[in-house]
């Protein structure tokens, strides 16, 4: 794979930036050039994003035949993530045992190593989710 | 717009043909649907071929060109066009077809669907069809096409309370249709236990939980209505024919438990065929994953959010049951290669409606639907089917 397919993307992948719709304040987690529900109103004017990196598990799996690139982490987490600034996200847990996670755990991003195109090819980095052991804490002594 | 009928149908059997290429699983499911409907290729105007991914999975696009060649028909000229939509190219292939039809532009018209998927090993099929999804904001992270699959089946069970033993009951019927089915790719039955401890693909969601990996291609041929009868004794109306789409990844929809673009494209095809889902006979539900098929028995008005089991349950979804779902055996058990399957699902309607579907013969079938979808539910497509 050639490098700007990686590079294009890095700016968003790397520091979790979406966009955001001036006309109804809509957050998108990828960047849109379009917002879907204001659709020319908001052409040229989407404006970028900065998310927190905070959420919640919505969903998860721990998946045990891989994509290529992958082979070497499984079984691995995957999960779709809740941010309170709307988007949800898809990407991986890691630093936690699979049978603890739970639909509604707190987790926080990470910058990550994610895959590698072969021994010489390059190395692509992104996003990854942790638990985020403080809030668990938390929300134990809330209940 | 005019209504549009199949005059015949065709199908190879699907599973495993190392001896096959993608031209020659093509060609024969043509060939037989030509033969079926008692015409010669020189009456065919148009070919509307559905392929997911033949570039990928053999090396070979402009599949449209070389079909329609190998098929004897490069001398006509007529055009041969590849439709693609993910694991919902056939039924696309199928929507391309009844248009060009019901427009006036063409009379008759064939439509194919065909995927070879077995000349890679499994980590790069695997890769190939992850393409259905998001490939830079899905896939780029790790998530495999099954582990989508599984995040809704995890996410339903959260909100529902299935368990995977309540779901198992899905493939277990699959199969036990397919054993029906001499041209399914699994022939034999499957219980409960051998579902749930099969190997894990992507949890909850076992291997039994997930369609396999097959080469295979259908093709049906379409005639205007009002010449259907020159060529058959048994037309079938195409009824409805809606195609809708959603946001491709599952994480940019609000709910992973239901499919807004199967309820769109089945709430259309109702009012299109004049039907509800009460007057339908059978069903063939796409089930990539089980999970997939228990939202679609939902989305599609056969049972309420979070009851769909209950049909699987109570035994209606056996072939003699109150609605008789994948009585081909489904992607599950008949097999699914990803391109051919919506027209597959329509060749199995075809052979229902008009009573030829020997042992799995669903008693009096007259209208039949057929759900196929691409991705994560993203596409979706509905055909209902009637006799005239």
């Amino acid at each position: 794979m050639v490098v700007p397919r990686f590079w294009r993307e890095r700016r968003y992948r790397y520091n979790l930036i979406g966009t955001r719709c001036p006309e109804c304040g809509t957050v998108y987690f990828p960047p849109r050039n379009v917002c879907p529900k204001c659709g020319r109103k908001s052409l040229g004017k989407m404006e970028e994003f900065q998310l927190s990196g905070e959420g919640k598990v919505y969903s998860y799996t721990i998946v045990h035949q891989n994509v290529l690139g992958f082979k070497y982490q499984k079984p691995y987490i995957m999960a779709i993530i809740e941010t309170p600034e709307g988007p949800k996200i898809t990407g991986q847990i890691v630093d936690v045992e699979p049978e603890k996670v739970y639909i509604g755990m707190p987790v926080k991003a990470v910058f990550r190593r994610i895959a590698e195109d072969g021994k010489a090819g390059i190395i692509q980095y992104g996003y990854k989710f942790v638990p985020d052991w403080n809030k668990m804490e938390l929300e134990k002594e809330g209940t | 717009m005019r209504d549009v009928a199949i005059i015949g149908a065709g199908e190879t059997k699907y599973g495993e043909h190392w001896e096959k290429s993608l031209r020659d699983l093509a060609v024969e499911a043509g060939l037989k649907a030509l033969e079926d409907a008692g015409i010669c290729a020189e009456d065919i105007q148009a070919i509307f071929g559905g392929n997911m991914s033949a570039g990928s999975f053999v090396g070979q696009d402009h599949v449209g060109a070389l079909i329609a060649d190998f098929a004897g028909l490069a001398e006509t000229k007529i055009p041969a066009l590849r439709i693609e939509s993910a694991c919902a190219s056939g039924a696309a292939a199928l929507h391309a077809g009844y248009m060009a039809v019901a427009s006036g532009l063409y009379d008759i018209v064939l439509v194919g669907g065909v995927e070879k998927m077995t000349d890679l090993p499994g980590d790069m099929v695997t890769d190939i069809l992850a393409g259905a999804a998001d490939r830079e904001w899905e896939v780029f992270l790790g998530a495999t096409f099954p582990a989508l699959g599984a995040m809704m089946a995890q996410r339903y069970m959260y909100e529902y309370g299935l368990t995977r033993e309540q779901m198992a009951l899905l493939p277990v019927i699959a199969h036990k249709h397919g054993a029906m089915n001499p041209d399914a790719h699994f022939q034999r039955e499957v219980t409960v236990d051998q579902v749930l401890n099969a190997p894990m693909v992507a949890d909850p969601l076992t291997i039994m939980n997930c369609s396999p990996v097959s080469d295979g291609a259908a093709a049906v041929v379409l005639a205007s209505a009002d010449i259907a009868r020159k060529y058959t004794d048994s037309p079938i109306k195409i009824s409805a024919s809606v195609a809708a789409n959603d946001y491709i990844s599952l994480h940019a929809r609000n709910s992973l438990t239901t499919s807004p673009s199967t309820i769109e494209a089945g709430k259309k095809a109702y009012k299109m065929a004049k039907k509800e889902p009460k007057d339908i006979d059978l069903v063939e539900i796409h089930d990539a994953f089980s999970i997939i098929a228990l939202i679609g028995i939902e989305d599609l008005g056969f049972a309420k959010k979070g009851e769909g089991i209950k049909l699987a349950e109570e035994g209606q979804l056996y072939y003699d049951g109150d609605l008789p779902y994948n009585v081909s055996g489904g992607l599950k058990a008949k097999g699914h290669p990803v391109g051919a399957t919506g027209v597959g699902q329509v060749v199995e309607i075809v052979k229902q409606l008009r009573n030829e579907a020997g042992k799995r013969q669903v008693p009096d079938a007259r209208v039949g639907l057929a759900h196929n979808v691409g991705g994560t539910m993203t596409s979706s497509v509905v055909h209902i089917l009637e006799v005239m």
